[in-house]
């Protein structure tokens, strides 16, 4: 039989669609895996907040640490060359990103005055001047130079000093300094750094 | 197509033909296996879950058990099941066990899926969904022996654990594996974490007393690349339902490896004959019309 050049034409495209509805996709299929998002992030080796395990943590920030670029944190996990944890984390240290990107975080010094019933915003400045001024006048008030059989004692039993898991051993050598100089014995923290 | 893809596939569901690239590459199977017996259901790597794959928050349920919500759902891919069980002389214990995908060699979900490349099996055993080709049928719950694949009704697409294939494509392990702070979670191949959870299952048999302990890999499915080393190996139920065989309804592999090939092949034929009838028999012409017999009376009306 006689096939002409236009129904050789119209052929071969009815054919085409067809193999293209029925599913011939000569494409090859595109299956690939979502991008890592930490792949390119700072990662920054910090401390666990919470317990005094103290474990090793790395945080993820966006961006190279470029000038025009606001570092923001993405996500946090254990840091594996890290001697305590090796890498594992418990619950709470595993989602410190909510911690660290939360809107109750507290980001400034705040005070509740004797008497007050709500928390106020300070300053720095302001803080660490009432914090030496309450500390000058408490120690004035009830330092304690000799015991009841009259030795040199010297010592303030009125503060105590207490610090977080995150303090580091340079840290926690000048708090020893500073608080022994003024006299305390109440000196604690749970930090095992 | 010029990226390289980080992880070979070995099936797509609902593809017809093969598989494009496979075989091209030598790939390790990988495997989770999870040590029931050392969990102390701390929920790290429920968490660890959610930070990683960056999954929103909703308000979770108690139903008299530490267990964060009754089962895994859309935003909640990793779940520690809890369940007290009484043994034989009266002492208690507590079975710690954390469902998530169990990454099946034969998977029912890639099974029963009838989109293109919706569910992708990677040549390292990672079951993964690509809610791109999603279409929201839900036939992939139904399919899935364990429960695991679920609908988010505002996406109406299924999401489910990746085995953090993003992670482990490029060379890291699974979110979960790393936060587990008892290390009753492992990973790596999967002939070396069988070899590990073999020998586990032997100390347990052996020093720890637990006779029965033993690897949960069902065979019914052609394994799990992800395993389990259970106290009691043989009543796998008792770890909040934990299927013993584990099976793919009939009805979708006889859909997808019977009645589907032949409906494409009648379909293609088909299409095929028509093709050919219109090139060798050309178009419908118009027939010279042909006025209709008279038809004949019934034969036994006459005799009434």
């Amino acid at each position: 039989m006689e096939v002409s050049r236009r129904t050789f034409f119209k052929a071969g495209l009815l054919g085409g669609v067809g193999l293209t509805v029925f599913g011939f996709d000569a494409a090859p299929l595109l299956a690939q895996t979502q991008g890592l998002k930490i792949s390119r992030t700072t990662e920054t080796r910090s401390t666990c907040p919470y317990c005094s395990v103290s474990c090793g943590v790395i945080i993820h920030t966006i961006g190279d640490k470029a000038k025009n670029v606001t570092p923001q944190v993405v996500h946090v996990e254990g840091d594996p060359d890290h001697p305590i944890n090796r890498g594992t984390l418990c619950p709470k240290g595993s989602s410190l990103q909510q911690d660290i990107m939360n809107e109750r975080r507290l980001t400034k010094p705040q005070v509740r005055r004797p008497g007050s019933t709500k928390w106020e915003d300070i300053s720095w400045d302001q803080a660490i001047s009432d914090i030496a001024r309450l500390v000058k006048k408490t120690r004035d008030d009830t330092f304690i130079a000799t015991d009841s059989e009259g030795r040199t004692v010297n010592r303030l039993e009125s503060i105590a000093f207490t610090g977080g898991c995150t303090d580091t051993n340079e840290f926690n050598f000048l708090v020893v300094k500073t608080m022994r100089s003024l006299g305390l014995t109440y000196i604690e923290n749970q930090a095992r750094v | 197509m010029t990226e390289r893809r980080t992880l070979q596939t070995e099936q797509i569901s609902g593809h017809p033909g093969p598989v494009p690239g496979m075989g091209m590459q030598r790939n390790l199977e990988v495997c989770k296996l999870i040590d029931a017996t050392t969990c102390i259901g701390c929920k790290a790597c429920e968490v660890a879950c959610v930070e990683w794959n960056d999954l929103p928050f909703q308000p979770t349920t108690f139903d008299n058990t530490y267990q964060t919500m009754p089962e895994t759902n859309w935003n909640y891919w990793n779940l520690i099941k809890f369940r007290e069980h009484q043994r034989e002389d009266g002492t208690l214990m507590w079975l710690m066990r954390k469902d998530q995908c169990m990454h099946c060699a034969d998977p029912g979900c890639l099974a029963a899926c009838p989109a293109d490349g919706a569910i992708v099996k990677y040549a390292n055993g990672i079951v993964d969904f690509h809610q791109e080709n999603c279409i929201g049928c839900e036939f992939c719950v139904s399919g899935c022996p364990f429960n695991i694949p679920k609908f988010n009704p505002a996406t109406k697409k299924v999401y489910k654990c990746t085995l953090c294939s993003d992670r482990v494509g490029q060379g890291l392990e699974p979110a979960c594996i790393k936060a587990c702070p008892t290390g009753c979670l492992h990973f790596g191949t999967k002939e070396d974490m069988k070899m590990l959870a073999e020998t586990r299952a032997k100390q347990l048999r052996d020093v720890s007393g637990f006779k029965d302990a033993g690897v949960y890999d069902p065979e019914s499915i052609g394994g799990t690349h992800v395993i389990y080393v259970l106290h009691d190996a043989k009543n796998p139920e008792l770890y909040s339902g934990l299927p013993k065989d584990p099976s793919i309804p009939f009805a979708y592999k006889a859909w997808k490896s019977i009645f589907k090939p032949l409906g494409l092949i009648g379909a293609t034929l088909g299409f095929v004959g028509v093709v050919f009838h219109y090139v060798f028999e050309g178009p419908k012409r118009e027939q010279p019309e042909v006025p209709p017999p008279k038809p004949e009376p019934p034969a036994g009306r006459k005799e009434l």
